[in-house]
């Protein structure tokens, strides 16, 4: 019988966690040298990390939700370990649930069969490793790619970069639609979107108003905060409308 | 004077190219060693078949979109924030705003070295912050699991996407709608009329931006932009 939760996996976990960690402390050091050394306002790079930090505090809930989902299969350290580094929540489940049913088993339960557990673990590990060896591989051409057309005319190199940023922000703006066809409860995700981008618009506004820049270094944190507090009420209004 | 700096902004490139590979090959082979060191732990390995299996099942479209993000995020992450932001991964769900949203706050542009630095900086806060608020809320899951997995909390974590995009499209559209307009529309169209192409959104990413940029590129030549 496999013990998902024992000292070993959560050694595995801490162990594998430290090295991430320590290479993001690594990388950001670098970066702030290399700021200083450009000369760039360091007070603004600390607010700018401030914000940060606070923005990413409710994405980082929710996946530990997903931690929490996964842990009744598969125990804490492994989805822990998984959602930590390369992984995503939407992958991660996805594949856990594919390895399994190909074993006969469920998620729904705890696997506990060594058998079943390595083959998932193997799975998730494999289904995801591409990126990151694509990156080693092609980043530097990619680079130079976008280096060449910023070159040949460099207006024409910024236009390109904000249609990349547009064409990711518009999928994921199409993908809000997608369930809007089931009657009003699939309108609820557009509802939430559009409250988001009013408490956005708000703060644009009172930024300009009361000449505080601050309120532009939080304005994106604000609306998500915002936009996930309001999606309970839009919930339930909207459900006592179906 | 200029060629002086742009030396230094090829030669820290370099050096982040360098390191970047060094850390991301160390990190995958840590990676591959925990499914080896759970096989020998366990004294099992997996057959052979079953793993090719439960591969074939995830590996096209992961690694397909894997592919995609690669192509897409590496211009808009720069050199350290995608050698960072690829292994410690959730990259559409934070790693990428996060980076934008820095960017944009500082007024940096992402394919320039001040936007290469922020871009970094604020992946590597994002990862950092992620792995303390995940190891917070595992040792103190008794206290918030109620609270985190209660029927009231549900729409919140339901509703990340629509929230965290809804403000991003307000500061990004706004600057460039004349570029957004269409493949905002396209895409609006495309997930009304097939909704189960939600779960291929990473795939479409690149359509939307080639939308994007065929248009810009039309108003860029007729002086419209």
């Amino acid at each position: 019988m496999f013990n998902s939760n024992s000292g070993f996996m959560y050694g595995l976990t801490a162990a594998v966690i430290a090295f991430v960690i320590a290479q993001s402390v690594y990388f950001l050091y670098r970066a702030l040298k290399r700021a200083k050394e450009l000369g760039m306002d360091m007070g603004k790079i600390k607010k700018t990390m401030v914000s940060t930090a606070v923005f990413t505090i409710a994405p980082a809930v929710s996946i530990l939700l997903g931690v929490i989902a996964l842990s009744k299969s598969l125990g804490f350290p492994f989805p822990w370990l998984r959602l930590s580094v390369l992984g995503a929540l939407t992958y991660e489940t996805s594949a856990a649930a594919s390895a399994a049913s190909v074993m006969g088993a469920s998620l729904s339960n705890a696997i506990t069969d060594p058998q079943v557990f390595v083959t998932i673990a193997w799975v998730m590990t494999l289904g995801i490793i591409v990126s990151p060896v694509l990156v080693c591989l092609f980043g530097k051409k990619i680079e130079g790619g976008i280096n060449k057309i910023k070159d040949r005319d460099s207006k024409w190199g910024d236009i390109f970069m904000d249609g990349l940023f547009l064409g990711m922000i518009s999928a994921f703006l199409g993908v809000v639609f997608a369930d809007v066809s089931t009657g009003l409860a699939g309108w609820i995700p557009v509802f939430v979107m559009i409250a988001s981008a009013i408490i956005m618009l708000i703060c644009g506004a009172l930024k300009m108003v009361l000449k505080a820049k601050w309120i532009e270094d939080y304005a994106l944190p604000i609306s998500l905060l915002g936009g996930m507090a309001l999606s309970i009420p839009i919930t339930d209004f909207v459900n006592t409308l179906v | 004077m200029k060629e002086d700096k742009n030396t230094k902004t090829l030669n820290y490139r370099d050096q982040v190219h360098h390191f970047g590979r060094i850390w991301t090959v160390i990190a995958l082979f840590l990676f591959l060693m925990v499914p080896v060191a759970i096989c020998v732990h366990a004294g099992v390995w997996p057959k052979a078949g079953d793993l090719l299996k439960g591969l074939l099942s995830v590996a096209p479209i992961f690694w397909t979109v894997g592919a995609i993000e690669v192509i897409t995020y590496v211009p808009m992450l720069g050199t350290g924030g995608s050698y960072l932001g690829f292994v410690t991964g959730n990259l559409t769900n934070l790693k990428v705003p996060s980076a934008l949203n820095a960017m944009q706050n500082m007024g940096v542009e992402s394919d320039s070295e001040e936007g290469e630095v922020v871009s970094t900086i604020a992946i590597a806060v994002s990862a950092i912050v992620t792995t303390v608020v995940i190891a917070v809320g595992v040792l103190l899951l008794a206290q918030i699991r109620p609270f985190l997995e209660s029927e009231m909390m549900q729409p919140a974590f339901d509703n990340l996407l629509p929230a965290l995009f809804g403000g991003l499209a307000v500061v990004f559209v706004s600057k460039n709608w004349k570029i957004a307009m269409a493949p905002m529309i396209f895409m609006i169209a495309l997930f009304v009329c097939v909704p189960s192409l939600a779960g291929s959104v990473g795939v479409l990413v690149p359509v939307g931006a080639l939308i994007a940029i065929a248009v810009a590129r039309v108003l860029y030549k007729k002086n419209l932009l």
